[in-house]
């Protein structure tokens, strides 16, 4: 009996807990969504004055805005891609065969995700000036797709270790040469794994502040325009834009249902 | 006869290898391993008096790491990533213990709860705590119209408002490898362990913290190390009294434009790097369990 109710009052409190952890975590989305809504016009933009769609509306005419969001979109786009061939070819071979220098690119494969990433947006800022290679969108994408190949190497070569070799065999036994096997067989096994790495390198993409903010040039990127303005007060519309953003992905994931959450090398 | 030489090639392994590893190789060289090596040549230069670097070898940028205004930058950077660290594991810790061990049907979007906030851009998540936490922001506004403050209280522009930013970026980074290493712990130890006799809080200090200890290694390190280069949240919440090494590095790149001394602040942040995760792989830590 008296288990009982301390069991029910740990679970209460484990319940407390637990949602004022939530409200923490989803705090400043509710502050941001509130103030898409916010009828105010002056910076910077603080003040609740009342309930507006206008931010919505004008949204539509901030060329700046759209277009920012348009090259981070690009951006993303361009870099899985390229990001998803490179990683999962280089999986394939680094778990294939011996080579000279394996362990070195093994080893250089933890430099991205461990070294703060201020670190690789000035070196790559150095190397690029350096170079004389212009700063923007190539160079954007360059840094997005340096940073983003080892989750998606990662990815790959966590389906690679559970992967029997014997069905390429078999493959190449019943007269499929090696480039036929790779497309028919090898690479329908590993697409879980390829698709995990391809959503976690968009999602980086998409969200990089640091290393574009070195690398970008006069290109901008949605969060390098919104680190522009905080200095005079981030205006709603940018925060309308971020709330439809916001819908439309949680749309997107519930409407495919994919196994998100279920892989094990998963950053955000 | 050709047909039968590029035959020859595919068996002897060198085509696919090449082929496959190539692209990662260079990509690994010429964006990896050569701008590294730059920054560190760099970090022995000196600039001319347009701000161009020089390559001359001087040990000058090194001297003026040791000045006391950045050692103390040094020490405030270390105390709040330690802090943000230390929280990150007090919150995340029996967080990610009660959503990993429900036995609730709503455990995935438990687990998904803690990532949809992330599909919002970092940069106004954190400008949302500023508009919450300002002089004349909601939080004010609300202890003023309860009449629990006569005046808005300032937030912002503190140690405090950094770690709050600071905790509140990292904190997944934190829940997530928990969760993990938490959802993997066998329930029939716990039991055995309670029938055996042991007290609650002996069960987690013997048995649940020591088969999680992966999770909170990798989860100290993925929080720690990114926390001392996130110069956007001190300066959207601290205000410039709470400046970390990254803020230090990003004046010297974007405004102070001395690039050699910018570049020996990150060989210290790289250092720091390479001895926390050698400490972090004799404790037993996995390399793959950092790439979450």
């Amino acid at each position: 009996m008296k288990k009982a109710r301390k069991e029910k009052a740990n679970k209460r409190l484990s319940i407390v807990f637990c949602s004022m952890v939530y409200l923490f975590l989803f705090l400043p989305i509710f502050v941001v969504i509130a103030n898409s809504f916010n009828a105010t016009t002056s910076k910077p933009y603080l003040s609740w004055k009342g309930f507006t769609f206008d931010w919505y509306i004008k949204l539509w005419s901030n060329s700046a805005l759209l277009g920012s969001f348009g090259n981070t979109i690009f951006i993303a786009v361009a870099s899985t891609v390229l990001s998803t061939i490179i990683g999962t070819l280089g999986a394939v071979g680094i778990y294939r065969y011996k080579f000279k220098g394996k362990g070195i690119i093994n080893g250089l494969l933890y430099i991205p995700v461990v070294i703060p990433e201020i670190v690789i947006g000035i070196a790559l800022l150095t190397i690029f000036s350096n170079t004389n290679i212009p700063r923007g969108m190539l160079t954007l994408i360059l840094s997005h797709v340096s940073f983003s190949v080892p989750y998606v190497i990662f990815n790959v070569r966590a389906r690679l270790s559970g992967y029997d070799k014997s069905i390429e065999e078999a493959s190449m036994d019943l007269g499929a040469n090696r480039v036929v096997t790779f497309f028919e067989i090898t690479l329908p096994v590993l697409a879980p794994g390829i698709a995990g790495g391809a959503l976690l390198a968009f999602t980086l993409s998409i969200d990089d502040v640091i290393i574009s903010y070195f690398v970008n040039g006069q290109t901008k990127t949605y969060p390098l325009k919104v680190m522009e303005s905080i200095k005079s007060g981030v205006s709603p519309d940018v925060n309308a834009l971020s709330t439809l953003v916001l819908i439309g992905t949680i749309g997107l994931v519930f409407l495919t249902q994919s196994g998100i959450g279920s892989g094990k090398h998963k950053k955000i | 006869m050709a047909k039968r030489i590029s035959n020859h090639e595919f068996k002897s392994n060198t085509m696919p290898a090449i082929v496959t590893v190539g692209p990662v190789a260079i990509l690994s060289l010429f964006l990896v391993v050569a701008p590294l090596a730059l920054v560190a040549i760099m970090s022995f230069c000196q600039t001319d008096e347009f701000y161009n670097v020089v390559y001359k070898f001087t040990a000058i940028n090194y001297s003026k790491l040791l000045s006391p205004d950045y050692i103390k930058i040094y020490g405030q950077s270390l105390l709040i990533a330690l802090i943000t660290t230390v929280l990150c594991v007090l919150i995340g810790y029996p967080f990610a213990y009660v959503i990993a061990r429900t036995k609730s049907h709503k455990k995935k979007l438990f687990y998904m709860l803690v990532i949809i906030p992330f599909w919002t851009n970092s940069l106004i998540r954190i400008y949302g705590w500023r508009t919450f936490l300002g002089s004349s922001g909601w939080l004010n506004m609300l202890l003023l119209n309860l009449g629990l403050v006569d005046e808005p209280v300032e937030f912002l522009y503190k140690t405090g408002t950094t770690v709050l930013g600071m905790v509140y970026c990292f904190i997944p980074f934190m829940v997530l490898p928990l969760y993990t290493a938490i959802e993997k712990l066998d329930g029939s130890l716990l039991e055995a362990s309670s029938d055996l006799g042991a007290k609650p809080y002996k069960t987690l200090f013997e048995v649940i913290i020591p088969l999680t200890s992966g999770g909170i290694f990798s989860g100290c390190i993925m929080v720690f190390i990114p926390c001392l280069g996130y110069f956007f949240v001190s300066n959207i919440l601290g205000g410039g009294n709470t400046d970390m090494i990254g803020n230090l590095i990003e004046r010297q790149f974007k405004s102070a434009n001395n690039w050699p001394l910018g570049a020996a602040l990150s060989i210290i942040l790289i250092l720091v790097t390479l001895i926390l995760v050698k400490i972090y792989q004799n404790l037993g830590g996995d390399m793959d369990s950092l790439g979450v």
